[in-house]
């Protein structure tokens, strides 16, 4: 699935190589390469703690010490060479401990140095069983330590411990080897350089600025890459030992990112996660959030058994036939009684996404199927089915932007997007980019963020509304023109506003720029790509298309599947709110995050029938008539498509024998209804997906939208435009039950702009269409005037429940303290 | 016997001199001249004097000033800088501080000839910043040639601008390592970087850079006044000219004496007078405690980079610290180390640890605990730390106790045999005797 993309291959070709001898053994490595990673090529670890691929060298530790008779030129180096600071040259030979004395002497002199001052509490560490420093110093040091016998007696070097960095991280100064990998880490790669070295000699330690806590979105990463037990996480210090956990490969389910992550597990409960190393998506990086929300599935809100709402209208526990019973049955009448649609969420597998898909045409006989739990229309739908669709890094259309491609870029332009929230793989590509390939980064923003910054980026200052303007602005932009080697980022948020995915359509066409689609969640590409909306059929086949219908109808051995057009997910609400549709199949949707939540649940309130499949308890739930519990991400296998296009296979890493699949749960449902879905297993629909394949016939195109007429934003009595996003930790359900992480966050405030914010002080009241809410605010130089920018999930029940869709008017005044 | 006649002052002649500070006496003693002289010159020609005067950089490691500034590369756009090494913090280095206090402004006129000859257009000097006095007689100095039209912009007609910038540090030896300095002044923690880049090529602000010590600059006015032929005069084959030498320590009159490279310390010792009245010389430092000691035995080696390679240490800066028989080998060779243990920035394992572990071996040793065994414990740290750290900084924290284990090794094992110190500490006071007398 991860296969190189041509391009790199034909870069790696071109390269220059040279040739090195290292202990007797010659080999042939690319130029600059450096002395530790060619000794790799022949076999010869050399210890090392300071040296980390990813980060620039440092020469710190005097770990990785080897002796250079020859440098190339002739000569040799008097002393032992660090190694990881040491680029190869034609001709070098190298001896590393392997074969040099000298150079063994000189590393177990430094091993043995390092540990003077480390404590010897391996038994009680947690890195203890995985610690570099305990299996180098195993490797590469001496037995006994000459230390404690030396003199009168050596005395280690304390300090109290341990001390946070931040609510979640936290430092054991003792342990410390100061290798420096986690303040290069923090400056280097996601920019954040709120740690730093403290203090010299022995004394020389990690610290933080007074009131300035290591929040970062990424500070999860440097306890990974400790080479000692120094970085330890609240959630995870002292709850196991390395060696009692199993380890298992899978992918991070909280953006769409498709980051590769490891899930330890003890004894079916996962203890940790950790990033896994994925070069062509997100290297060894992930978010905070990929790393510690994982609790949220041993909730005690977890549903566990089946439960149906019996006549006194109280739901009960029912076993699993007679809740398949129950639900066939209701979904029998409300089909007939009007119809049935089907709203799923983000959080599903591509594998649970298309038995949705199918279980809606099939067995429901309805297009009325939306994945897009948020706000969203006809026009993005169209786009999607006319640019996206089928599309990937291996798709029959091939060469879809990849995480490679953001670093040969010449431009990336970002629209509707604020990657370190919305997508933190793709932040980090984009920082690396601009620092490495000077990728230049354009944001249509009302204001530069700060990760914005962090990517060297420039803002297009645009409000809310007035991203169609600004996308068709930059064809032949004289400053920042977009071309054949420009790339454009779309995020789902363009989705609130009319015309701006026609605009991006027109620019792409004129310019030859290459596009992505980045939704926020893990599930919504594998959605889409198997026909989660009332316009598409699994593998891109436009429902408007006959040909495409018979293509989908026969591999599914049917007669024939639904004509008519489907109602998109407002539609839905509307219809069952007006009592044209009588049913719903629902599942891992929060009305909260729909466009209007109230009008959402109040159709669920309202529709004569209703199936719930969920993870956790949720007003979803309790509302439903019939409600199954599923399994989380972690109790199964699946596939998420990143928004790449690029597949994400992942096995199941728990499980339980009542912890279902989504797809095991419409197959029993659907079997009730006698409309057979010929699945019943994850593998079962894989080998149905692959036999289906992407439609081969034409695409779907896309009917341009016009920008709206907008109210000049000067005048002040109408408002401020609400232009708002969900950061990346906040309130979502998804990050419930770890109040570290939480406490990372960054809190809710008001960003207005300095003439705002002296008018109306540090706190104000914002008045919207559906409710007031109060918050701290922040004056934001460069903020669009007339816009103000609020979080979208991190106060009260969510903005668009509390305040007002994004892009409407809301009224600002100093609010109460 | 020597008499004043071996010396050559020529950056201390005017130091007796009243108010030799201030910008009229430098004057009237013909300063700035050279200046002048150099504006008139080609650039290139100054470089090319420097070169074949044969100054070699006076901070320590000699190496060839001349060629150092030819390796600035000048078809690099980017700025370039000269920097100006006035963090002396080496124990027993003292001469940059008192040639700045009373002639800063052979310093200032040496920052504008050789910035000229490079193509600067801004220079620093970075000055130790525990010398406040010295950093406020620079800054007048500085003061006073931009009021005399030296600095600034098109200095005298010539078109060429210059702007010194003098830079207090904020306390630390290892500032004193060229790099760590660059790191310092960019506003950073004083630490080494990577090298390559060579600061030559990417120094301060990633912009090719010049970093001379303050000797070294101070030297070039008189180069460019008398000539490379008059300066190669003074000096040995490989290590011409003059240079300050540094004495403190047990002898009758310390201070700044300024020789031709290759004197030897009995005429140093000669020059100020002898030892302490009825001492004997024990052992002595070169050029700082980071230079391995001699005994008595290196009096009549040339005091030149070659004399004092040969006899397995180094020149260094000159600073000559000279230890009569009162003195206890251990008890300052653990000081020292002590200071290395307190100065070492903590950025590389093996000076940070070793320096750690190498004070608390000294420490027992000079109390009479342990075994002779530490000894060779000690000596196989002082291998493992020499080469094996980041920069010099941890090579020089090794040589007092290597080089005093080679020539002192039945000292330490006295302080084991008698259980701590034969030696009384106060003797080697200078209020020791009339201690001992009245104690006896």
């Amino acid at each position: 699935m991860t296969t190189t993309p041509e391009k790199s291959a034909a870069k790696a070709t071109a390269v220059e190589t040279v040739s090195v001898t290292i202990d007797g053994v010659q080999v042939d490595v690319p130029k600059d390469t450096l002395v530790i990673r060619a000794a790799e090529q022949i076999g010869v670890q050399i210890p090392r703690f300071c040296d980390h691929p990813l980060l620039a060298p440092a020469g710190a530790c005097r770990q990785c010490l080897v002796e250079v008779p020859d440098a190339g030129n002739g000569r040799g180096f008097p002393k032992p060479q660090a190694s990881c600071t040491l680029p190869v040259a034609d001709g070098m030979v190298v001896n590393t401990q392997a074969t040099s004395e000298s150079a063994d002497k000189a590393q177990q002199g430094v091993m043995e140095f390092l540990l003077i001052n480390h404590p010897l509490d391996c038994p009680v560490c947690d890195k203890g069983g995985e610690c570099p420093l305990q299996n180098q110093a195993m490797s590469n040091g001496r037995g006994e330590s000459r230390f404690v016998g030396s003199g009168s007696g050596g005395v280690k070097r304390t300090f109290p411990k341990p001390i946070n960095l931040s609510p979640q991280v936290l430092l054991d100064r003792e342990r410390c080897i100061v290798c420096q990998r986690c303040t290069r880490f923090a400056e280097e790669i996601p920019g954040d350089p709120f740690i730093a070295l403290v203090e010299r000699g022995a004394q020389q330690q990690i610290g933080i600025a007074e009131n300035a806590p290591f929040l970062s979105y990424f500070a999860g990463n440097t306890i990974q890459i400790c080479p000692v037990g120094a970085l330890t996480s609240e959630s995870y210090r002292f709850r196991s030992r390395p060696f009692d956990l199993v380890s298992s490969p899978a992918v991070a389910e909280h953006d769409a990112c498709g980051s590769a992550i490891r899930v330890d597990h003890r004894r079916g409960k996962v203890m940790r996660r950790l990033a896994g190393n994925d070069p062509e998506v997100n290297e060894e990086w992930i978010t905070d959030k990929d790393r510690f929300a994982f609790t949220y599935a041993t909730e005690p809100d977890r549903l566990t058994y089946p439960q149906v709402r019996d006549e006194d209208g109280a739901l009960r526990p029912a076993s699993w036939p007679e809740a398949f019973s129950v639900a066939a049955r209701g979904l029998a009448d409300a089909r007939a009684a009007g119809g049935v649609g089907v709203l799923t969420g983000g959080r599903l597998t591509g594998e649970d996404a298309y038995a949705y898909s199918k279980f809606a045409r099939v067995a429901l006989g309805t297009n009325d199927i939306d994945f897009r739990a948020r706000p969203h229309s006809a026009e993005e739908a169209d786009f999607l089915a006319a640019h996206v669709v089928a599309t990937g890094p291996d798709g029959p259309a091939g060469g879809s932007v990849t995480y490679g491609d953001l670093e040969s870029a010449a431009t990336v332009v970002l629209v509707g997007f604020e990657p370190e929230d919305e997508a933190g793989a793709i932040f980090l590509r984009l920082r690396k980019a601009a620092l490495h390939s000077n990728t230049r980064v354009l944001a249509i923003a009302p204001f530069t963020t700060r990760g914005l910054s962090k990517m060297h980026g420039t803002l297009i200052p645009t409000a809310p509304g007035d991203e169609p303007g600004a996308v068709a602005s930059l064809l032949g932009h004289a400053d920042h023109g977009v071309d054949a080697t420009s790339v454009i980022l779309v995020g789902e948020r363009l989705a609130t506003v009319p015309g701006a995915f026609s605009a991006v359509a027109d620019l792409v066409a004129k310019s030859g720029a290459k596009v992505a689609w980045v939704p926020r969640r893990a599930g919504d590409r594998g959605a889409l790509e198997t026909g989660c909306l009332p316009t598409l059929l699994p593998g891109g086949r436009p429902v408007a298309d006959a040909q495409a219908r018979v293509d989908a109808a026969t591999a599914w051995g049917v007669d024939s599947l639904p004509e008519a057009p489907g109602r998109d997910g407002d539609a839905i609400v509307a219809a069952l709110g007006a009592g044209e549709l009588a049913g719903l199949v629902i599942g891992g949707v929060d009305p909260a995050d729909t466009a209007d939540p109230t009008a959402t649940t109040d159709a669920i309130e309202r529709a004569r029938f209703v199936v719930a499949l969920d993870v956790r308890a949720s007003d979803v739930t309790r509302a439903a008539d019939v409600v199954f519990p599923v399994a989380p991400v972690v109790d199964k296998a699946g596939t998420y498509v990143n928004w790449e296009g690029r597949p994400r296979p992942f096995d199941a890493v728990l499980g339980g024998p009542s912890s279902l699949p989504d797809l095991r749960v419409l197959a029993g449902i659907a079997e009730e209804l006698g409309a057979t879905l010929g699945f019943r297993t994850v593998a079962e629909v894989w080998s149905q997906m692959e036999d289906i394949g992407p439609w081969d016939g034409a695409r779907a195109t896309m009917t341009p939208v016009a920008a709206a007429v907008k109210d000049p934003l000067s005048d002040p009595d109408k408002g401020l435009v609400l232009s708002t996003w969900k950061q990346l930790l906040d309130q979502g359900t998804m990050q419930a039950g770890d109040k570290h992480l939480a406490a990372t966050a960054r809190p809710a405030v008001a960003k207005v702009s300095r003439a705002v914010y002296d008018a109306v002080g540090p706190t104000v009241t914002l008045t919207g269409e559906r409710g007031s809410v109060t918050l701290p605010a922040e004056p934001v130089d460069d903020l669009v005037d007339g816009v103000v920018w609020v979080p979208t999930n991190s106060s009260g029940l969510g903005l668009l429940t509390d305040l007002a869709p994004p892009g409407a008017r809301v009224t600002i005044s100093g609010g109460d303290a | 016997m020597s008499d004043v006649s071996t010396l050559t002052p020529v950056l201390t002649k005017d130091w007796g001199t009243d108010r030799s500070w201030t910008l009229p006496v430098y004057e009237s003693r013909g300063g700035y001249a050279s200046l002048k002289k150099a504006l008139t010159m080609a650039q290139d020609d100054i470089i090319a004097a420097v070169k074949d005067s044969g100054l070699r950089g006076r901070g320590g490691a000699g190496f060839p000033t001349g060629m150092k500034w030819s390796f600035i590369p000048q078809d690099n756009p980017k700025p370039k800088y000269l920097v100006v090494n006035a963090d002396e913090s080496e124990p027993g280095t003292c001469k940059d501080t008192p040639l700045m206090m009373a002639s800063p402004h052979v310093l200032v006129e040496g920052v504008i000839i050789s910035s000229f000859a490079i193509r600067a257009n801004t220079a620093f000097i970075y000055i130790r910043g525990e010398i406040l006095h010295v950093i406020r007689r620079v800054q007048a100095a500085v003061a006073e040639a931009y009021a005399a039209g030296h600095l600034g912009k098109d200095i005298h007609g010539s078109g060429y601008d210059l702007d010194i910038v003098v830079h207090a540090g904020a306390g630390a030896y290892i500032c004193g390592e060229e790099t760590a300095l660059l790191e310092g002044l960019e506003g950073r923690r004083g630490q080494p970087r990577l090298r390559p880049p060579f600061p030559a090529v990417a120094g301060l602000y990633a912009s090719p850079t010049v970093i001379n010590n303050v000797e070294s600059i101070a030297s070039v006015p008189s180069i460019i006044e008398h000539g490379p032929a008059w300066f190669s005069s003074m000096g040995t084959e490989k290590s011409k000219g003059y240079g300050i030498f540094s004495l403190s320590g047990h002898v009758t009159r310390p201070g700044q004496y300024e020789a031709p490279l290759g004197i030897t310390l009995r005429e140093l010792i000669d020059l100020s007078g002898g030892m302490r009245e009825g001492h004997q010389l024990k052992f002595w430092t070169p050029g700082g405690s980071s230079t391995p000691l001699l005994t008595d035995e290196h009096l009549d080696l040339p005091l030149d980079f070659e004399g004092m390679a040969g006899a397995g240490t180094m020149l260094g800066t000159r600073a000559i610290q000279l230890f009569d028989e009162t003195t206890c080998v251990v008890r300052a060779v653990l000081r020292w180390t002590e200071f290395y243990k307190h100065e070492s920035c903590g950025k590389c394992t093996p000076c940070r640890e070793g320096t750690w572990w190498l004070v608390q071996t000294l420490a027992a040793i000079e109390r009479g605990e342990g075994s002779e065994a530490d000894l060779d414990l000690l000596l196989d740290q002082c291998e493992n730390i020499l080469g094996r750290s980041f920069c010099a900084l941890g090579d020089g924290a090794t040589s007092p106790i290597s080089s005093s284990i080679q020539y002192f090794r039945d000292e330490y094992v006295a302080h084991l045999t008698h259980g701590g110190c034969p030696l009384d500490p106060a003797a080697s006071t200078v209020w020791g005797s009339s201690l001992t007398r009245s104690g006896a």
